[in-house]
């Protein structure tokens, strides 16, 4: 599904991707790990498209298309999902509103029929309880006044609701409690299928165990470093990523 | 791909499409204010002489009068001699049919969502007798007849009903107010006239659309509302179809009367032409535009979209005269290129346990320069007066300016007067964060604007609340893409 191949990039004037190469078929679930500072969501912002990154080399292909071209509105329509480390508050713009406009234009891409309201209400709440989320949230502004968790589950709430092929889900577990990672990972597992795939950004082995991962890799200074099964993430919790740090000083790519 | 500079650039250079269509026959008064024109102003218009003797006290007013110097924006020279003050209606060209008009404006009327045969109308094709909406008008006045409704043009309520005129002009909007309103008292031309009889509530909106055929509401309009005890009347005016007019100086005059237990609803969208880029050739429009809550616990509220004119100046108010009276002023101004906008409100507290309620909503973008103005006053006797102020500025690019300037003075220590403000940017994470769910920047930026102005929005009637929404997202939209 995805393929990436030599990704450089840089922000200003500091390069931050130093040659990512990967690549994730449909059902699969990957997750990223690394210590602070490695390049983790910066590879989350240049795949969906974010403006101050610049793609110095390398190539970006999905299904047979090159990302790396498209507008980031484009990029949502192909089916790539990034779930926000930070979601953003807009005033005055219903979550509901906001949502039935996104559905409809990436349908309206796809070619698909518009869904008038009844079709698109009787979707809404099959998802809504799909992922546990909170009805009253539904009507409520976009992402403004909620908890740090509220906007997490609401990014999951979406990406129910989109249904894309490619969810990028950027430090999603930061910030929430035992009970709201329970709820956010139910919700990621109900939406896993054979015609999608997950990039799982984390810091933490703790996710993994909600959301088990097909492939672990380490992201140190723009590169991935090392890649594993789900078992790496549990060495990676034990030992620190000291130790990878210093057998990747030892061999300069 | 686009970067949010750009679109913002996009956005805020975007010009008006439409110019002007001058290709007009006058029957017209000779350039030049004196006596002799208003004379002639008031024959044209077989006026009695007490109406010509009001007239003639405005003009003395207006010779007494500077140009005010108070506003945060250069006044450009005006030259009241230039003008012609008198033209007999006017016609727009013609056309045979809608195939000969600008596709372009065409489309606008699409995205408006205006039915066919009111294009023809405001694009100026020649349209038959049976006219839909001018049947529908005459139906509508029929039944407004029955419940002792009057709404006819200004002056045939002078004609018609001199006693109720006599009455209600200028005790609002004194002749002597200010300087342009003491010039539209000299030389206003037409407007609109409204009665509604005691315990009346008026069925309908009560729209300038119906007077379609009587249109040309003309460089200084004048009109008269006064609602009777316990009567409702809500109130439209204007049009969000973009409004060509060869006059540059706009100086209208709105007067509300609103008795016991009243409640009078006006709403504005107002898109006259906004000049070029470098605001050349915009309307500059002057209004006054006062209410009294003449009456015991009686309401006028004011809603305006202003989105068009080079210049606009005007700050609706409520006087707020009767006990437990109650005033809003609800408002959106939109400025792009180098328009001005210095709007507001005055909520003058008089009666006991009066409340006022403003709610400002600003967008600038471009070079332009939006300011909110607004006068909060408690008289002595104003026991327990209650206002609540927001004033919002929303700001898209970097070459624009937001001010706010609210006044509050207050002689009654049981008022309560509170005021909040706030100013914003569209963020480029906002944009990327819609973006990513697929929306572009037009559309987002579009999302954004609306959510904002959502709160004024829904103080409007529903289906012009349609258009406005309609009329910003196009007034905001750049050539993305």
């Amino acid at each position: 599904m995805l393929t990436i191949k030599n990704l450089n990039a840089r922000v200003e004037d500091k390069q931050i991707l130093k040659g990512i190469n990967l690549k994730v078929n449909a059902g699969e679930v990957h997750a990223i790990m690394g210590p602070n500072g490695s390049g983790k969501s910066s590879l989350a912002s240049v795949l969906a498209g974010r403006d101050n990154y610049e793609v110095l080399e390398g190539e970006v292909d999905l299904d047979g298309k090159d990302l790396l071209e498209m507008s980031p509105e484009d990029r949502a329509r192909e089916g790539v999902f990034m779930a926000f480390q930070y979601p953003i508050e807009i005033p005055g713009v219903s979550n509901i509103n906001f949502l039935r406009t996104a559905l409809n234009e990436i349908r309206a891409y796809r070619k698909l029929p518009q869904l008038d309201a009844k079709q698109f209400l009787k979707l809404s709440k099959e998802r809504q309880k799909l992922v546990e989320f909170d009805a009253k949230l539904v009507n409520r502004s976009l992402n403004e006044g909620f908890s740090g968790g509220e906007k997490k589950r609401n990014e999951i709430f979406q990406l129910a609701m989109l249904e894309p092929k490619l969810c990028v889900l950027d430090e999603t577990d930061s910030g929430l409690d035992i009970d709201a990672l329970r709820i956010v990972s139910n919700g990621v597992n109900k939406l896993r299928s054979k015609d999608n795939a997950f990039i799982l950004i984390t810091h933490y082995q703790r996710l993994l165990e909600y959301i088990v991962p097909d492939f672990v890799h380490v992201l140190y200074d723009g590169r991935i470093i090392k890649s594993g099964t789900k078992e790496l993430a549990l060495e990676l919790e034990e030992k620190g990523y000291d130790w990878l740090k210093e057998s990747f000083r030892e061999q300069p790519v | 791909m686009e970067t949010n500079d750009q679109l913002i650039q996009d956005i805020t250079t975007q010009e008006y499409e439409y110019g002007f269509i001058t290709d007009i026959e006058m029957d017209r008064a000779p350039n030049g204010l004196n006596e002799d024109t208003i004379r002639y102003i008031s024959e044209k218009k077989n006026e009695p002489e007490w109406m010509l003797k009001w007239r003639m006290k405005g003009y003395e007013a207006f010779l007494r009068q500077d140009m005010p110097t108070w506003q945060n924006f250069t006044l450009p020279p005006m030259d009241f001699q230039g003008i012609s003050y008198y033209a007999a209606p006017r016609t727009k060209k013609k056309y045979e049919s809608l195939d000969e008009v600008d596709p372009e404006l065409l489309a606008t009327f699409e995205k408006l969502g205006i039915p066919l045969n009111e294009q023809k109308v405001l694009s100026g094709v020649a349209v038959d007798a049976v006219f839909d909406s001018i049947s529908v008008a005459t139906t509508y006045k029929g039944k407004l007849k029955e419940m002792g409704i009057i709404f006819c043009s200004f002056g045939e309520a002078v004609q018609e009903y001199p006693d109720l005129v006599k009455k209600y002009l200028g005790s609002v909007v004194p002749h002597s107010d200010n300087i342009f309103a003491s010039l539209n008292t000299a030389v206003f031309s037409d407007g609109s006239f409204v009665y509604i009889p005691k315990g009346v509530r008026c069925p309908m909106e009560l729209s300038t659309y119906f007077r379609i055929n009587a249109e040309n509401t003309g460089q200084f309009e004048r009109t008269l509302i006064i609602a009777d005890e316990g009567s409702y009347v809500s109130y439209l005016e204007g049009c969000t179809a973009p409004m060509r007019d060869e006059n540059q100086l706009h100086a209208a005059v709105v007067e509300l009367i609103a008795l016991e237990g009243a409640e009078i609803k006006y709403s504005t969208v107002q898109n006259w032409y906004p000049g070029d880029k470098e605001g050349r050739g915009g309307i500059y429009n002057f209004v006054t535009k006062r209410g009294v809550c003449r009456g015991a616990n009686s309401k006028i509220s004011w809603t305006q979209v202003e989105t068009g004119s080079s210049i606009t100046w005007k700050y609706p108010a409520v006087i707020l005269q009767g006990d437990n009276s109650t005033g809003e002023f609800y408002s959106i101004a939109v400025t792009k290129n180098k328009q001005v906008a210095d709007t507001g409100t005055k909520m003058h507290h008089i009666g006991k346990n009066t409340r006022s309620r403003i709610i400002s909503k600003g967008i600038s973008a471009g070079h332009s320069n939006n300011s909110y103005r607004g006068l909060v006053q408690v008289g002595a006797k104003a026991d327990n007066a209650r206002n609540f102020t927001q004033c919002d500025s929303l700001l898209l690019g970097a070459e624009c300016s937001a001010n706010t300037f609210p006044y509050i003075e207050t002689r009654n220590n049981t008022a309560m007067v509170e005021h909040e403000a706030t100013t914003s940017k569209i963020g480029e994470d906002q944009i990327f964060y819609l973006n990513q769910r697929g929306i572009d920047s037009e559309k987002a930026v579009a999302l954004i604007v609306n959510g904002y102005v959502k709160e004024v929005l829904n103080q409007l009637p529903m289906e012009f609340a349609v258009e406005a929404q309609k009329l910003l997202s196009i007034t905001l939209e750049g050539s993305v893409g």
